[in-house]
């Protein structure tokens, strides 16, 4: 065991944790990870096309901004999206990892679908649609409540179980569709399209107005129940240590359960949302991935409900600016996956750098 | 000259702004044992954390055999044939001993569990362990595993070996068993360091002894030149005489009787037998052990975080003379009860604190759920927060500070000046003072004093012996769980704290479970 | 009758294999630690970099040989599959990043790419119509030529192409690796522990490149088995469907056994698939049956959780990343 043929060296590298970033160093870090991807991105498509980029950033621009009807079907998707961020949220903050928002959303939608098919038109409208909120909360309470239990009361894997439960979901709606459309078409159709009985009301002139509205006063609420309420601090100190809240009396498996039904509660609500205020019917892609998209607009905002508003709006428009690329220079829309995947690989990994340091060895002593 | 088998020079190691070794150097020779002295939080695990790879220094050398090595990786520590035995078993709880013990080997041949079993019970037949190399470590006693921890450093005929307090997890026959093995070890020529604070197992193993004081290498001596009370000198310092003003208890009234108190781990292994004791008000009830012997149990079945199995905490309330039972009691009902029970418990940021969270919201621990609103009040907090970082001098750049972000001492403080503020009838401490210096822990011993004097009953967990008999004025001494005797710390002295605490009622039984073990090992 | 249940079999097997794939490199990639939620965009990318392969070659070639019609769609499936589990490696091993997220942006990637690939493929060289690549599949699709002589034994055991072969033969490979070999010890102890198998001198950061590097490149044959054999050399988009998601369930249900997943991978297969032999099911029904896969790993996964056996529980480290200096 002779040691003697090894070069004697510093590692080259040596990574330490750093004791704290302030906020404008660390926004920068951020800025330049996205303006890198944006590159990268740009890069690919000139590659793949022969595009001018500037000219590709510039359409895609206008996929989200060129008309007041495009403003607002970019709000209302962010709102969608930024509802089931907020639904994740409180969960996250608990450090539970509640990965089925897709499924709660769509058992929603499909629970409101439900009473609205039932009902048709035998209810007046304001009744309906109360009806089918409620029935939407409960079912996103039960989706995401079922997990929590057992997270509560036997450490159940609650990442996997809630993954498990979205394509229970999914079959879920297909199974219901199929029932209630014999034809085996396997497509629902809108309902009530002539009464328009159990629609949300046109707000602002805009059909989508009411949930915008909606979804806008949520995310005031939630920032001020996760920053201001005394649950908001539990959730908190549950997420940090659950030894310091057992040590101050909290019972944590209450505020599990109680945080995890809230979180089914909202996503429950984005799927009534979806449905009674934009699709007017259910398919399987009523969340349409959102479920997991919001996912990470949560995490990309530290969970703050306000800095969610900008991480769902960065996501959409990415989306929606592709998706006009695509049309406008017949690429397929599969590019804003891409792309949304480039810029969300940068982000993530940026992080990196907030957290940690990187030493090089001195250049000095390289030769001995 | 020989050689030293393993040199250290000048070797400095930082976290944040935390210096915890500073320009250490040290060598041990072959054949040679020697103890690394220094109280709790000195830098020696940090130390010998450098030398197995975990950490890397900033700056200084390792010298092996005379030449300089670089220890990046604990792979690099195997290369150089460094085995460290930490106090933190590193063993898969799922895997059984012989997978633990050839984790990470690179044998010649086939990979035959059979073989290395074969050799685990040559090698504990060698040295007198006693192992089942199929038994999974999930299944295992704290000395089990232990025991296999040191088998898989002796597996791999490691020619230095750092042991990291190994005895403080251990019976006093278990010690004796364990220096025989390194006894032998040495003179198989192998360069040992044991890591300590242990001065009389110092004494009996060690040729040298190197003693490190809050990350400052202080010197190296020869064992038998030197003698307990020079190195409890170069170990604390001068020897300074603490002159904690300690008034006599006023108005001793019955405040907390613990009665016949079991608890047992999740194992199922009793870590409480049998306990009973009185806290009175207007005195400090000083608890001294060996780290681990059960005062973490003891405080949280006090403060409802602990199942207790057997026996009844009753607290007398001084404001309505009613005598309740804490038993089976969350800490919610406890204090939905009127006891005011304040605890200070021995993991600062893990359970007293929420690191992430600032001053203010840490206040808010305590006392969020006042009010009938859903909403938080801060107001109140925030001026608590306030006069602790005035009164006790917290150092913080603003009661917005992250907790994590303040010194240990600071950060203490805050936690203390919280517990307090709550006006409490009980106060629990729980290491109070580790890891912080001279100044902090003056501040700590005079609160506590103030809140004796105030007519509160004081319960002060302790390490530190001159501390306990100075400041306290009862010590409750456990050993293995179980109450070894309560002295009046004006006229106790160190050594009789010393000897309660290694003695146990259970040691002859021990020994009788011991040898019968023994012989169920030889009959198969 | 034999013939029928002969059928049943082999369409479960054949639904299965996808799924054998995905689950063997996810057991592998969890063993060390890493709950990789990218496998299904990995498996997408497995399928559409095989696809780009094959239509390559038959594009350029005159005279495609059998040999490069099966190297060529398998080495670039391989190379795909790699590059997509190196991003998710280098970002969750060495940037130390969420790995949840991670997966997720993966997925996310893993889909576009397929889709993108799929959708525009015939329009880079001018063409219309659909990717069809009959040449390259039919050597994919391949069984042993006595296959058909045997009745109903030939049908349940040799009639499949080769890979489904390969994916048995991966998953008992790599259940021995697990359990027999020091490198699949090391593994596991990296997933369970990090700290103790670094203290034990075990390189944790190559450990863990290797397995999510070799489990996502093992899954990615199972997107390469589809669009060559299952589907012929066809693409669809979205076609492949929840069958990645499909495979980390089957992780679970396998209690992360990579043998138990062959036979966890042919039940969920035939549970995919049955409703099409039972007679008279509506398709309501049938979608019930689709469910069952899901409802039955969730029931996997909670009893385990109850009976709280220390053998059958995700490796102990899973999702968490590790860095040595942490204190």
């Amino acid at each position: 065991m002779q040691k003697t043929d090894k070069t004697v060296r510093e590692p080259l590298v040596h990574i330490t944790k750093r004791p704290d970033m302030p906020l404008f160093p660390a926004l920068l870090i951020r800025l330049c990870a996205i303006l890198l991807a944006l590159i990268i991105c740009a890069l690919i498509i000139f590659w793949l096309t022969g595009l001018n980029p500037l000219a590709v950033y510039k359409a895609m621009f206008e996929g989200s901004f060129s008309s007041t009807r495009k403003i607002w079907n970019f709000l209302q998707n962010t709102a969608m999206l930024l509802c089931i961020a907020l639904a994740v949220t409180p969960a996250f903050r608990m450090r539970f990892w509640n990965l089925g928002a897709e499924g709660q959303v769509l058992v929603g939608g499909l629970a409101s679908a439900a009473v609205m098919f039932y009902v048709r038109d035998s209810w007046p409208s304001w009744l309906l649609i109360l009806v089918m909120l409620i029935s939407a909360l409960a079912a996103g309470i039960v989706w995401a409540g079922v997990p929590a239990l057992f997270k509560a009361n036997f450490g159940t894997n609650e990442t996997l179980f809630t993954l498990m439960m979205n394509y229970v979901a999914i079959q879920l709606v297909t199974f219901f569709i199929a029932v209630w459309v014999p034809t085996g078409s396997g497509v629902l159709g809108v309902l009530n399209q002539q009464s328009q009985n159990g629609w949300l009301p046109a707000v602002f002139n805009q059909r989508y107005g009411l949930n915008v509205l909606i979804v806008g006063i949520l995310t005031v609420v939630m920032f001020i129940y996760l920053r201001y309420s005394k649950h908001g601090y539990e959730i908190s100190v549950v997420g940090e240590s659950e030894n310091t809240a057992r040590y101050i009396g909290v019972n944590v498996k209450g505020v599990i359960i109680r945080t995890v039904v809230l979180s089914g509660a909202v996503a429950g609500l984005a799927g009534f949302l979806l449905m009674a205020g934009a699709a007017h019917t259910v398919t399987a892609e009523l969340a349409g991935g959102n479920g997991f998209t919001a996912v990470l607009v949560s995490w990309l905002a530290k969970f703050n409900p306000l800095t969610m508003i900008l991480t769902s709006m960065l996501i959409v428009f990415l989306q929606k600016g592709s998706g006009e690329i695509a049309q406008a220079f017949r690429l397929s829309s599969n590019i804003s996956e891409i792309m949304t995947g480039i810029i969300l690989f940068f982000i993530i990994g940026c992080e990196f750098f907030i957290r940690y340091r990187i030493n090089f060895r001195k250049k000095a002593e390289e030769e001995k | 000259m020989a050689v030293p088998a393993i040199e250290l020079k000048n070797i400095t190691k930082t976290f944040g702004h935390i210096v915890a070794n500073h320009k250490v150097s040290l060598s041990v020779m072959k054949g040679e044992i020697l103890a690394l002295l220094g109280e709790n939080g000195s830098g020696k695990t940090t130390l010998m954390n450098m030398i197995s790879g975990i950490y890397y220094p900033d700056s200084g050398e390792i010298l092996i055999d005379g030449e300089e090595a670089v220890i990046a990786s604990p792979k690099d520590a195997f290369d150089y044939r460094i085995g460290m035995i930490h106090q933190h078993f590193k063993l898969v709880d799922i895997f059984t001993a012989a997978e633990n013990i050839v984790l990470g080997l690179k044998e010649e041949g086939p990979f035959d569990l059979e073989k290395v079993s074969a050799r685990v019970r040559e090698i504990s037949e060698q040295f007198g362990f006693e192992i089942d190399p199929k038994k999974k470590i999930y299944e295992m006693s704290v000395s089990e595993k232990q025991t296999v921890e040191i088998i898989k450093v002796l597996y791999r005929g490691a020619d230095i070996l750092i042991l990291d307090e190994p005895t403080a997890v251990l019976t006093p026959q278990e010690t004796q068993k364990l220096f025989a093995v390194l006894r032998r070890m040495k003179d198989a020529g192998k360069a040992i360091i044991i890591i300590t604070h242990k001065l009389h197992e110092v004494l009996e193993i060690s040729d040298k002894v190197a003693v490190l004081r809050k990350g400052e290498y202080i010197g190296t001596l020869v064992t038998a030149e030197t003698n307990e009370t020079e190195l409890t000198e170069m170990m604390v310092g001068k020897k300074i005489s603490l002159n904690i003003d300690r008034s006599e208890p006023k108005n001793r009234q019955e405040r907390l009787v613990v009665k016949d108190l079991d608890i047992m781990n999740r194992d199922g292994i009793k870590v409480l037998d049998d306990v009973s004791f009185t806290a009175y008000s207007g005195e400090i009830l000083g608890i001294a052990g060996i780290a681990g012997s059960g005062q973490r149990e003891l405080l949280e079945a006090i403060a409802g975080l602990q199942n207790i199995s057997e026996g009844d905490i009753f607290y007398h309330d001084p404001r309505t003379g009613k005598t309740e039972d804490l038993k089976d009691k969350t800490p919610l009902q406890i204090r939905e009860l009127g006891v005011r029970l304040s605890f200070v418990p021995e993991d600062r940021l893990g359970m007293g604190l929420v690191g992430n969270m600032d001053i203010v919201d840490n206040m808010l621990l305590r006392s969020y759920r006042k009010g009938h609103s859903v909403f938080l009040q801060r107001g109140e907090p925030r001026s608590l927060a306030e006069r602790i970082i005035k009164q006790l001098e917290v150092v913080t750049p603003s009661a917005a500070t992250p907790v994590r972000r303040l010194s240990g001492g600071n950060v203490q403080k805050v936690l203390v000046g919280r517990e307090i503020a709550a006006a409490p009838t009980v106060l629990m401490a729980a290491y109070p003072v580790r890891g912080l210096d001279i100044n902090s822990s003056y501040t700590i011993y005079n609160l506590l004093n103030a809140q004796k004097e105030s007519g509160v009953a004081v319960i002060f967990v302790g390490e530190d012996l001159d501390v306990l008999i100075e400041l306290c004025d009862r010590i409750l001494v456990i050993g293995s769980g179980q109450v070894t005797g309560i002295v009046d710390a004006r006229t106790a002295t160190k050594e009789e704290i010393g000897l309660l605490m290694v003695k146990s009622h259970k040691a002859a039984a021990a020994k009788e479970t011991e040898s019968r073990g023994g012989n169920h090992a030889e009959n198969r | 009758m034999f013939d029928t249940l002969a059928s049943i079999i082999f369409s479960s097997v054949v639904q299965g294999i996808p799924l054998l794939f995905g689950a063997t490199g996810e057991i592998i990639t969890e063993k060390s630690g890493h709950l990789n939620l990218g496998i299904p965009g990995i498996m997408y990318v497995g399928g559409i970099s095989g696809i780009v392969g094959g239509y390559l070659y038959e594009h350029f070639s005159t005279n495609p040989t059998a040999f490069l019609c099966i190297a060529i769609p398998l080495v670039s499936s391989l190379l795909g599959s790699g590059l997509m589990a190196l991003i998710y490696s280098f970002l969750t091993v060495t940037l130390r990043a969420n790995q949840n997220v991670t997966g997720l942006a993966l997925t996310t990637f893993g889909t576009g790419v397929g889709n993108f690939l799929g959708g525009s493929l015939l329009n880079f060289f001018g063409e219309s119509g659909s990717i069809s690549l009959l040449t390259v599949s039919k050597y994919y699709k391949a069984s042993f030529p006595f296959a058909e002589k045997l009745g109903p034994i030939g049908k349940i055991f040799f009639s499949y192409g080769f890979l489904a072969y390969l994916a048995v033969i991966i998953a008992l490979l790599a259940h021995r690796f697990l359990k027999k070999t020091r490198a699949g010890l090391n593994l596991r102890a990296v997933g369970e522990n990090p700290a103790t198998a670094d203290a034990a001198g075990i390189n944790v950061t190559r450990y863990k490149y290797l397995a999510t590097l070799i489990g996502g490149m093992i899954a990615g044959l199972g997107g390469l088995y589809f669009v060559m054999d299952y589907t012929g050399g066809t693409w669809t988009n979205n076609g492949f469907g929840d069958r990645g998601w499909l495979a980390i369930a089957i992780v679970i249900f396998a209690l992360w056994r990579p043998a138990g997943a062959i036979f966890a991978s042919i039940i969920f297969g035939g549970l995919y698939i049955c409703a099409i032999f039972i007679p008279g099911l509506s398709s309501a029904q049938k979608e019930l049956f689709k469910m069952t896969p899901y409802v039955v790993t969730i029931i996997v996964l909670v009893l385990t959780s109850i009976r709280n056996r220390r053998e059958n529980q995700p490796p102990a480290s899973l999702g968490l990343s590790y860095f040595r200096e942490e204190r």
